[in-house]
């Protein structure tokens, strides 16, 4: 009943609509306008520009200021906040041409409408405007280049020697962590021996691997460097955490990589957004399927003693399973037999 | 002299030609060769897509906006992809945002805006009887519409179309087990696109042929209107960049379908490793946006050309800085090729070729801030008539801005780090590259409506139409740069998994309901395009006194587009309110010679030249006739 009341409606619309439509062909004709060079249309369009501009600017600015806080992140590792000032820096010389501009295109509309009784001005070219106009741009775009370039330089250049390494494998649809132990440096793997217990197809003949962990979220310890070890195990998946500014994909068949350094604990951060439930997220920026949008891992950024604490509480692989040891050659048999011993002190 | 008898010789025998020339339906309407009518085909096709992408972005933004909303009223059209609590399918959203890409950035920008306006305005502008070769022209028409067809068909298969974005980045695309779109649906989709490639390029080898060789008497290059040149430069593109996107898709073929590794390596998906190593998933978008970026300005240029001619002959003056403009145009057309890494800044390469094309992505910002000043540059200090063409070119040049200040964040490695993949990504490319190109293509339609039907669209509704679209695509794409700079991720079905991103449900039902508006006031346009096709005011010959040679024609021109002689050039294109002129235009037909008292200098000194020139053709033309 209701679809029929409204189909009755729409119908009703739509036939005013075409009556007040045909009313003003038909008075157009009648007046004449239809045959004029510009009628009064002319002026209500040239005013409408020049309230569409004001209209929209403060709208512009009045949200923006309004959400400030809502959409500007805050900021929990170094080079973030390069990376934002560079940001805000281009926000400032963007937003001067882009008001310049907008004025002008929108005030000339109502400064020079249409005037029976004027002429345009025949100004076909002006080489000096042409040339200061290539070469103002070119200048201050060169100061965004080479201030980005040399942020850009700085944020992936190697990591420091001493960086804690953390893996983070994207499979369809979350993320697995994987850590080097106390040798900070992670076993070989091969795609070709993942099987249920082991999900990171680590290869267990490698000894650096036997000392490997996972962990079910990211912890890393606050103002150190971390390196992040990026792969994926079947399609493109991106590792973005928006809190670290840190955005890298995931590529089946070729490691990735991306160093940073955290700087406010997930306690800290917690305390200056006033939400006890705050967590630092990693999520996937490239499409990667059905549950793209929620492949959800929680960083948890801790002060150092904190981190060395909760590494050394951290069970291997090997000690979680002690199946994974087998059919290994006796001499990294023996290595994890050590490792295993260990874990039942 | 030669040439211009063996011209003249032509001319006299398509005139004969033309006479006997009796179409039935199907030569013209259906398999015309006639570059008019198969404008006009690309023309009514774009739309359809244009109804078809739209729609599909309503659907989503439904989920977008409304995510609780019931859409048990979609089952009808939807089916199995409304689940039983009346929720989309998230795969279904997948291929939704798919196919609004490829059928948006292809099937419309391409085929609709540079197929209709390139076969349309090429002859009429440059003056010729039709393309260098009409059959392939219309083979590139039956191929687009091939093309479409097996589209189309995609959209309805049970797994639904492709679904892994529109860039089909393997491996995702390349593995049925990853996402149902990549079985049968991406097949249909990379034969589709091949389709559309070959009708690219029929139709890019056709432009370039036939502005260079079959340009009217006095139609030197510096005499071509802006849109031809703009035309010009973007069949180069299409002509170097398209057989890349072709590799790319023949290589995609084959990882899927015979084995191969280009692009899989190390694999492990639906428990089991796959015997692909040692191909690269970098290499794909390595190859894809090789075109992917020189398709940005295949769709911005044609509608940058429309732009220059329709501001150029409302605002009464001449295009300002008409060289500039070439210039800037060829600089984008070569940068255009060297930029396209600029969308792999974090997608693993080498992070020293993120460097180097962040310097040649910034470059190219140049030339087209001096699009900007010349266009604004040309406003200044004219006699603005505001017809609807006028309002949507001042539209597109707005959006320009808009989108364009936005690639200078995007285009900076060390800040696209952040907003990669984000829907600041969304805005900036949506209003750049989207908006802009389609109000290119609208301001296009309205211009040469007159042109292509005989017949006015009425003004009004025009306006109505341009307000409601101009405003609500701002609604639209401009709340999205706040969603982005907050890191809001493309192509999500929903954000509330997410602390940092379950907030802004307003906004995006803002935006939502802003699509929805846009969205609804196209029919207006729709209403407008083919109400006055039949019904609306007899156009007169030059209903925008415009200097241009397609003016000259008559008001619906036959095959061979002039019944005489080809008019012969005598000046550039932008005479505009000339000083000491009587009228406000100068068409390109008129001698310098007749207009004496608005000649500039160095006009005058050709004057001379001219009158030569045009003694010598008369006696040409007379041997002519007395060897008849």
């Amino acid at each position: 009943m209701y679809g029929f009341l409204i189909g009755v409606g729409v119908l009703l619309l739509l036939s005013i609509i075409w009556m007040v439509y045909r009313i003003q062909t038909l008075v157009s004709v009648v007046k004449g306008s239809d045959k004029k060079i510009a009628t009064g249309s002319n002026k209500i369009n040239a005013i409408l520009f020049v309230l569409f501009l004001v209209g929209t600017g403060i709208l512009m600015f009045w949200y923006s200021i309004k959400e400030f806080d809502n959409y500007q992140l805050p900021i929990a590792s170094e080079h973030g906040v390069v990376t934002d000032r560079l940001f805000w820096i281009t926000m400032a010389v963007t937003g001067v041409v882009f008001l310049i501009t907008h004025v002008l295109l929108f005030i000339f509309p109502y400064k020079y409408q249409y005037k029976e009784d004027r002429k345009a001005t025949f100004y076909p070219d002006n080489n000096k405007l042409e040339i200061i106009w290539t070469a103002v741009p070119g200048v201050v775009l060169a100061g965004l280049v080479i201030s980005g370039w040399m942020a850009w330089s700085d944020i992936t250049a190697p990591a420091p020697e001493k960086a804690h390494v953390v893996e983070i494998m994207g499979y369809q649809f979350a993320w697995d962590v994987r850590y080097p132990g106390k040798d900070n440096v992670l076993g070989d793997h091969d795609y070709r021996l993942i099987t249920a217990s082991n999900s990171h197809g680590i290869d267990f003949t490698d000894k650096n691997s036997l000392d490997d962990f996972p962990s079910p979220r990211v912890v890393i310890p606050k103002g150190e460097p971390v390196l992040f070890k990026i792969r994926a195990r079947d399609v493109l998946h991106s590792v973005f955490a928006p809190h670290m500014r840190l955005k890298m994909d995931a590529v089946p068949g070729m490691p990735t990589r991306f160093w940073f350094v955290p700087t406010k604990t997930t306690e800290e951060m917690r305390a200056e957004l006033n939400d006890p439930e705050f967590e630092y997220e990693i999520a996937c920026t490239e499409i990667c399927g059905r549950g793209h949008f929620s492949m959800k891992k929680v960083i948890e950024v801790v002060e150092p003693e904190a981190y060395q604490k909760w590494l050394s509480e951290q069970k291997s692989f090997i000690q979680q399973n002690p199946s994974l040891a087998e059919g290994l050659t006796p001499e990294v048999k023996e290595l994890a037999e050590i490792q295993l011993s260990e874990s039942k002190k | 002299m030669a040439t211009a008898s063996v011209a003249h010789h032509d001319a006299a025998v398509h005139d004969h030609h033309d006479h006997e020339h009796h179409d039935n339906f199907i030569t013209k309407y259906i398999f015309s060769t006639d570059h008019k009518m198969i404008g006009k085909q690309f023309l009514v096709t774009g739309i359809f897509w244009a109804i078809i992408g739209g729609f599909l972005s309503i659907l989503f933004r439904l989920q977008l906006g409304f995510p609780d909303m019931n859409l048990e009223f979609l089952r009808p059209l939807l089916g199995g992809w409304i689940d039983e609590t009346g929720k989309l399918d998230p795969t279904f959203y997948l291929a939704l945002v798919t196919m609004h890409g490829t059928i948006m950035v292809f099937f419309v920008l391409t085929a609709g805006l540079s197929g209709t306006f390139s076969n349309f305005l090429i002859p009429l502008q440059i003056g010729a009887r039709d393309m260098a070769s009409g059959f392939m022209n219309m083979l590139s028409y039956w191929f687009f519409f091939l093309s479409s067809v097996i589209m189309f068909i995609s959209l309805f298969i049970k797994t639904g179309p492709a679904g892994g974005g529109w860039v089909v980045y393997p491996p995702l695309s390349a593995l049925e087990q990853a996402i149902p779109g990549s079985g049968l649906g991406m097949t249909l989709w990379l034969v589709a696109m091949t389709f559309f490639i070959a009708s690219s390029l029929l139709g890019g080898i056709n432009y370039i042929t036939t502005v260079i060789n079959l340009r009217t008497k006095g139609m030197s290059f510096s005499r071509l209107p802006l849109t031809i040149w703009a035309f010009f430069l973007t069949a180069v593109i299409g002509l170097l960049s398209f057989p890349v996107l072709f590799a790319a898709a023949l290589l995609l073929v084959f990882d899927r379908s015979f084995g191969t590794s280009f692009y899989l390596s190390d694999i492990y998906v639906a428990g089991e490793a796959l015997p692909n190593t040692g191909g690269s998933p970098v290499l794909y978008q390595h190859l894809f946006w090789f075109l992917g970026h020189p398709e940005v300005y295949i769709v911005l240029l044609p509608a940058l050309g429309i732009t220059s001619e329709v501001i150029a002959t409302n605002a009464r003056k001449p295009i300002f800085g008409y060289k500039a403009m070439i210039i800037s145009m060829l600089g984008i057309t070569i940068l255009s090729f060297i930029v396209w890494a600029h969308h792999m800044f974090v997608s693993g390469m080498n992070p020293f070729l993120g460097s180097i094309f962040m310097f040649l992505t910034l470059i190219i910002a140049v030339p087209s801030a001096v699009k900007v000043f010349n266009y604004l540059t040309t406003l200044w200090r004219g006699n603005l008539i505001f017809t609807p063409a006028m309002l949507f070119s001042i539209g597109l040049v707005s959006f320009f801005i808009s989108g364009g200040l936005t690639g200078i964040f995007l285009g900076n490695s060390a800040i696209d780090i952040q907003l990669h993949d984000t829907y600041f990504v969304v805005a900036h490319f949506h209003l750049v590259m989207g908006s802009a190109s389609f109000f290119g293509l609208l301001a296009g339609v309205y211009h040469w409506f007159p042109k292509m039907f005989g017949r006015m669209m009425d003004a009004r509704l025009g306006y109505v139409h341009f307000w409601l679209t101009f405003v609500g695509v701002y609604m639209v794409f401009f709340p999205m740069h706040y969603i982005g700079i907050a890191g809001f991720p493309r192509r999500y079905y929903s954000w509330t998994n997410f602390e940092f991103s379950n907030m802004y449900t307003d906004l995006n039902m803002f935006v939502s309901a802003a699509a929805i508006i846009t969205f609804a006031a196209q029919f207006i346009f729709l209403f407008n395009f083919f109400y006055s096709m039949y019904r609306g005011r007899k156009a007169t010959q030059n209903p925008w006194r415009s200097t241009t040679l397609e003016w000259t024609t008559p008001i619906e021109p036959g095959h061979g587009n002039w019944p005489g002689e080809i008019p012969t050039v005598y000046r550039w294109p932008y005479d505009y309110s000339k000083p000491g002129a009587a009228e406000d235009f100068i068409p390109q037909t008129v001698p310098l010679s007749q207009t004496p008292e608005s000649n500039l200098p160095h006009e005058q000194e050709l004057v001379k030249l001219e009158l030569e020139i045009m003694k010598d053709e008369a006696e040409v033309l007379v041997a002519n006739e007395s060897k008849h």
